[in-house]
């Protein structure tokens, strides 16, 4: 790269330009210690060849422990009826959407890592960008779980798709939870196919490399027979590139068709056109928070502080504080509109959000969704990982209470007085949602255990020795 | 086993990194051959040009699927509720491109996104588990650290001892003949 800036190609160069002495621009190195293909082969490789390690056991039971409790909550509530959640009138909603939203949210980071930051050529994505990916696929799979079961009869959920049914009725397209069907089942599915693709080079390489006949098959069936051939990368490159670009319409799409929800409703609170962005900027930065989350104990676990750098986690930690900026500015317009607009419902609607019944969630969300980030202006907080994760614990908690807030504070105040209510969660809500976090972890487990980690292609083309111009062996 | 065939499929050189592969491919290209193919890790930044292939026809299924997405979402909100059950909601029209927009544009992306993942199945022809480069006795290491140029015998400038020898001048390490075996 270097060598281009004595190229003497130019004809009109002004001569004050060879005077110019160009400021050195420092590129940290995205993988540390001048690691070798192999290595990364080896080390990303190996944790999916080797014996299961007895950790993995125990979080894995663990998880299928909680992950029992939705069983439990769920076929407590088919069995009974849907009255077993708290929901009542006027807060009908109640936890469902909370967990709804929070699950989708989540989701984003994924795709904001594989998809935009791979059109921004963000090369720092490629070690954290297949983990990422899983987790949004196991974060709309919990998602998926309480709008499915929050309809009742989940028997006839189907419904909701429009597919022929006994009572030639069709569902009806002006309604943003119609709308939603399409953008959350668009998204599951674009995020799977994104993800696999992504992946088929790194499953040849373990079929490849396997020696148990059960791995050549598993693994040999999923490569669908790829054979690193220079006419297949062009292909898939550029397959990988039209994913991106159209997963990030996508993913921008997706909470904001989320927010619709509320925002096309005529409520005060939620009848806002701040909604969108505000939304996406919010879900940005809870899946950043569940990004650092995972990343960091596996990092620890398996060492892989070779791929997943501090650049990495300065990196993340910025984007967390950039977006939780955004949403803390999001916060006080919501309030400046709320006045400005002199709208007597609308204006009630804040103030009883700050210091109403529920004003306690309002403030655990304010100080863990604007104050807490703010620590990430810090380098020496960026560089405490105990720290960093303990932080990303606050912005999961905090960006689930952004969401009860919204949905909660506004409907249990109605326009009436008479019409007012407190919305509590039952122990089947609890359970439920607390359940939820045992299935995606199971999932993530089982992702660790038998799917490559880190895309090795990806990694090992932001190093050095890809570079066909005159890079450095190793 | 007694009836099995040994076809001779092509000749293959191994090389240790990706700016070797990159200057081999371009003299291989320049020799004339037309049946012949790079095996690498990663995607060689810049190979394509050097093997003289042009841009992927990935985009043509792209667009294609799009293009039906968005019509196939306009189709069911049309045929679902303003000619089949004709329902009046909100006062709004029956049909509109305006209020089901989330829709089309979702299976827009959804359907665009199906074209480019089995467009670049089917440009690569895949899947296909058998394939005679996978007899190869290193071709495991072309997904590590290993790039691998592979002549094929079907090549008109194929020659038992000439394409060998002009891979090895190119610098390339354990030449080695691909054979197919047929049962």
């Amino acid at each position: 790269m270097a060598s281009d800036t004595k190229s003497d190609s130019s004809v009109d160069r002004p001569a004050i330009l060879d005077k110019v002495d160009p400021a050195p621009w420092h590129e940290p190195p995205l993988v540390l210690n001048k690691r070798s293909f192999n290595w990364v082969t080896e080390k990303i490789c190996g944790i999916v060849e080797g014996k299961t390690p007895t950790w993995w056991w125990w979080c894995f039971i663990t998880s299928m422990i909680i992950a029992s409790f939705t069983g439990m909550g769920l076929v407590y509530l088919v069995s009974t009826g849907v009255g077993v959640w708290g929901n009542n009138n006027p807060v009908n909603w109640g936890w469902a959407i909370v967990n709804f939203v929070f699950w989708i949210g989540i989701g984003h980071a994924g795709t904001l890592i594989s998809a935009i930051l791979c059109l921004l050529k963000q090369k720092w994505r490629t070690s954290i960008n297949r983990g990422s990916e899983a987790m949004t696929v196991f974060a709309v799979m919990c998602a998926g779980i309480f709008p499915l079961f929050h309809v009742g009869r989940v028997w006839f959920a189907w419904w909701l798709f429009p597919l022929p049914n006994a009572n030639a009725i069709w569902p009806q397209f002006r309604s943003p939870l119609e709308w939603d069907v399409f953008a959350v089942s668009t998204y599951f599915t674009v995020s799977i196919l994104f993800w696999y693709m992504g992946m088929i080079p790194d499953l040849a390489v373990l079929r490849d490399r396997a020696k148990e006949t059960w791995r050549k098959y598993f693994y040999g069936v999923l490569a669908m027979g790829w054979r690193n051939a220079n006419n297949h990368w062009r292909n898939f490159e550029m397959a990988y590139l039209l994913l991106a670009g159209l997963s990030t319409p996508l993913v921008l799409s997706v909470h904001t068709i989320v927010s619709f929800d509320f925002a096309v409703a005529n409520l005060p609170g939620w009848h806002t056109t701040i909604f969108p962005p505000y939304f996406v900027a919010g879900a940005i930065f809870s899946g950043f928070g569940m990004v650092l989350t995972l990343l960091l104990p596996l990092r620890a676990v398996f060492g892989l502080h070779d791929l997943i750098t501090q650049t990495h986690i300065d990196n993340m930690c910025k984007i967390t504080l950039a977006t939780g900026s955004m949403v803390g500015y999001a916060y006080s317009m919501e309030f400046f509109i709320a006045w400005y607009g002199a709208n007597s419902y609308e204006g009630f609607a804040f103030i009883n959000r700050a210091f109403g019944n529920y004003w306690w969630s309002y403030w655990i969300m304010v100080s863990c969704n604007v104050i807490c980030p703010q620590l990430f202006w810090f380098k020496k907080i960026r560089e405490n990982t105990p720290l960093v994760w303990i932080i990303s614990i606050f912005v999961n908690v905090g960006m689930w209470f952004e969401r009860f807030v919204i949905a909660n504070t506004t409907l249990s105040r109605d326009f009436l007085p008479s019409s007012w209510g407190y919305y509590s969660p039952t122990v089947v809500d609890i359970f439920t949602f607390f359940g939820t976090f045992g299935f995606f972890s199971v999932l993530f487990l089982l992702f660790l255990r038998f799917l490559p980690l880190m895309p090795l292609a990806e990694v090992k083309s932001v190093m050095p020795q890809a570079n066909p111009h005159g890079g450095k062996h190793s | 086993m007694a009836t099995s065939m040994d076809i001779k499929y092509g000749v293959s050189a191994t090389f240790n990194s990706a700016k070797d592969i990159y200057e081999a491919a371009g003299q291989v290209r320049e020799e004339g051959y037309k049946n012949w193919e790079c095996y690498t890790p990663i995607p060689v930044h810049g190979l394509d040009a050097q093997m003289g292939v042009g841009r992927s026809k990935v985009p043509c299924f792209t667009l294609l699927g799009g293009v039906t997405g968005f019509f196939t979402g306009m189709l069911i909100v049309w045929f679902m509720n303003a000619y089949d059950y004709p329902l009046i909601v909100g006062g709004k029209p029956y049909f509109s491109p305006i209020y089901p927009f989330p829709v089309f544009y979702e299976l827009t992306i959804l359907f665009a996104a199906f074209g480019t993942l089995f467009g670049m199945f089917f440009l690569n022809r895949l899947p296909q588990h058998n394939h005679a480069v996978f007899e190869h006795p290193n071709f495991g290491k072309t997904g590590d650290d290993k790039f691998m140029i592979v002549i094929e015998i079907e090549d008109p400038k194929f020659d038992e001892v000439e394409t060998p020898s002009f891979l090895k001048s190119l610098g390339g390490k354990s030449i080695t003949t691909i054979r197919e075996t047929i049962d």
